[in-house]
């Protein structure tokens, strides 16, 4: 069980990123955080991945406070970050050091086969594509098999086919060890296929908005009606959380206004 | 855009990739062409001297600079004075290296190291190392360990700047993929610091060596009795500009030699490389 108990994020410079994030994760679920721009998304990522620490508050992973990365938290960024210099195969195997040559081999190699790049296991990161490039990066950051994976926009660099094959990729090798998913994304399309519960976030100082159930049977079809629905939902709340003058009486009342003349 | 249309796009560009390989003999002709200039002018001057447009006094046509070349070579001189080079700029480069890669290292890792050391450093690299060659000699006398201190200093400038911008401009993201795998001190700089610094450490180390070659003819001017730059003094003293030329070429092999070597040595390692390259 993943906790963040009031955590909030100050930068030296007096700038306010996040405050008081609270939030639960059990097992296996699939949360994503949405939000305009500089909402602190990432920041969060961060601060859960042990990349930065939080300035006020606890993120606790099973009794563990994180001030650090930790080995059942794996992290996936935006762009692949793969390391130039080792072959696909010991980029995945990179943090399986530990391991004995033999088994470090094997798993590497059904994690690249996972992924369907077994017959580019001896190229260089050069060489493969973007999309590639971040299978080789999942495969990288699973094939620990971490508790817990957080991903920071993972997709927002590739072109939207592409895209929507990763996605459907990521929740089949989800289904294989059923980590906890924590996702940050600009794309709401991306946030209704994958998660279970949706965070909006408002900016300055980051903060929860809105938590929206994503219920929906998987798999999930992208053009039927009740995506269409939750998706109206979820833009509605975004619009809400970035519009700051009115006030919150008036604020409810848009959003009912506003949900039904988004599209 | 289909999924069809797109790859018929892809298509034509394999075909292209296959038509640009180059055509075989290209392979074994191109080194060729670099020897072009310089055996046309080397057989111009020799035609000239031959046909007296010029007496070829100052400037021995290449078949007398040979010649002196093959005696010195016979008589064991030239292995020798090479011999005595060779091992001082190898002392000296090791020397500069070795000093010029940790304390780039250091101060390019921490920022303490970066702001104690530095100033002083860059002080001391503003000053022509030639300068320093007097203070040597009281120092350390006029054989072995002046000269190749001076080499060392030479060395040393170029590797120490060249590592600690490496270090300095290795890409924040790649760092953090060590920091989420857990990887801190000596793990962090073994496998992730120093691969990325690498190429350009290559490129640091020729151009240190470079600089070797060139500060091992200063020393050998100043007080030497052996080596190839005493081949270039003593070639000036007694007049024999052929044994000069015949020292420089000598230079010039060597120098190209160990570059190569260094070049090939390190090509293995750096074959990750996503580059420009031409064709």
């Amino acid at each position: 069980m993943l906790t963040i108990d009031r955590v909030g994020k100050t930068y030296p410079n007096g700038v306010r990123a996040l405050d008081g994030i609270s939030l639960d994760v059990g097992p296996g679920e699939i949360v994503v955080v949405v939000g305009g721009s500089g909402c602190g998304k990432s920041t969060l990522l961060r601060a859960v991945a042990g990349l930065d620490i939080a300035s006020q508050g606890r993120v606790g992973l099973d009794g563990d406070t994180i001030t650090a990365p930790h080995e059942k938290i794996g992290i996936i960024f935006q762009e692949p970050r793969l390391l130039p210099w080792l072959t696909v195969a010991d980029n995945v195997g990179f943090g399986l050091e530990h391991l004995p040559k033999t088994q470090r081999r094997e798993r590497v190699a059904a994690a690249l086969d996972r992924v369907g790049l077994a017959d580019k296991a001896g190229a260089w990161p050069r060489e493969l594509s973007g999309g590639q490039a971040q299978r080789v990066a999942i495969a990288r950051a699973l094939v620990p098999q971490p508790q817990v994976l957080l991903l920071d926009e993972p997709f927002s660099a590739l072109d939207a086919f592409t895209r929507a094959d990763l996605q459907d990729h990521l929740l089949d090798l989800w289904a294989d060890t059923k980590p906890t998913l924590i996702m940050v994304t600009h794309d709401v399309e991306e946030a209704i296929v994958l998660a279970d519960r949706i965070l909006v976030m408002r900016p300055r100082p980051g903060r929860i908005y809105e938590e929206i159930i994503d219920d929906l049977p998987r798999p999930r079809d992208r053009q039927s009606a009740a995506f269409d629905f939750v998706k109206r939902r979820v833009l509605a709340a975004l619009d809400r959380s970035l519009d700051r003058a009115v006030s919150v009486d008036e604020r409810t009342e848009k959003a009912e206004a506003g949900a039904h003349s988004w599209w | 855009m289909s999924l069809a249309s797109m790859t018929t796009v892809v298509e034509p560009a394999t075909e292209v990739a296959v038509t640009a390989q180059p055509a075989h003999w290209s392979r074994y002709l191109r080194p060729v062409l670099g020897f072009i200039l310089p055996v046309t002018l080397a057989v111009g001057w020799e035609l000239a001297v031959r046909y007296g447009y010029s007496n070829g006094r100052l400037v021995p046509p290449p078949s007398v600079i040979f010649r002196t070349f093959v005696e010195l070579a016979e008589t064991g001189e030239l292995q020798q004075h090479a011999f005595i080079t060779l091992w001082r700029v190898f002392a000296g480069f090791a020397l500069g290296v070795s000093a010029g890669t940790i304390l780039g290292a250091l101060t390019g890792y921490s920022g303490l190291t970066h702001r104690l050391v530095d100033p002083t450093l860059q002080a001391l690299r503003s000053i022509p190392s030639i300068a320093w060659v007097p203070l040597f000699l009281l120092w350390f006398g006029i054989f072995e360990t002046s000269k190749v201190t001076l080499i060392a200093v030479g060395v040393f400038f170029p590797v120490y700047l060249g590592v600690m911008g490496a270090v300095l401009s290795v890409d924040r993201k790649i760092v953090e993929v060590g920091r989420a795998f857990r990887l801190s001190g000596f793990a962090m700089v073994r496998r992730i610091l120093l691969p990325a610094v690498l190429p350009t450490y290559v490129i640091s180390l020729r151009a240190g060596l470079g600089l070797g070659w060139m500060f091992v003819v200063a020393a050998e001017f100043l007080g030497a009795s052996q080596g190839l730059g005493y081949l270039l003094v003593d070639g000036q003293q007694l007049g024999k500009p052929a044994q000069i030329v015949a020292a420089i070429v000598a230079f010039a092999i060597l120098g190209k030699i160990t570059d190569t070597l260094l070049a090939v040595v390190t090509t293995p390692f750096l074959r990750w490389e996503d580059r420009f390259a031409r064709g």
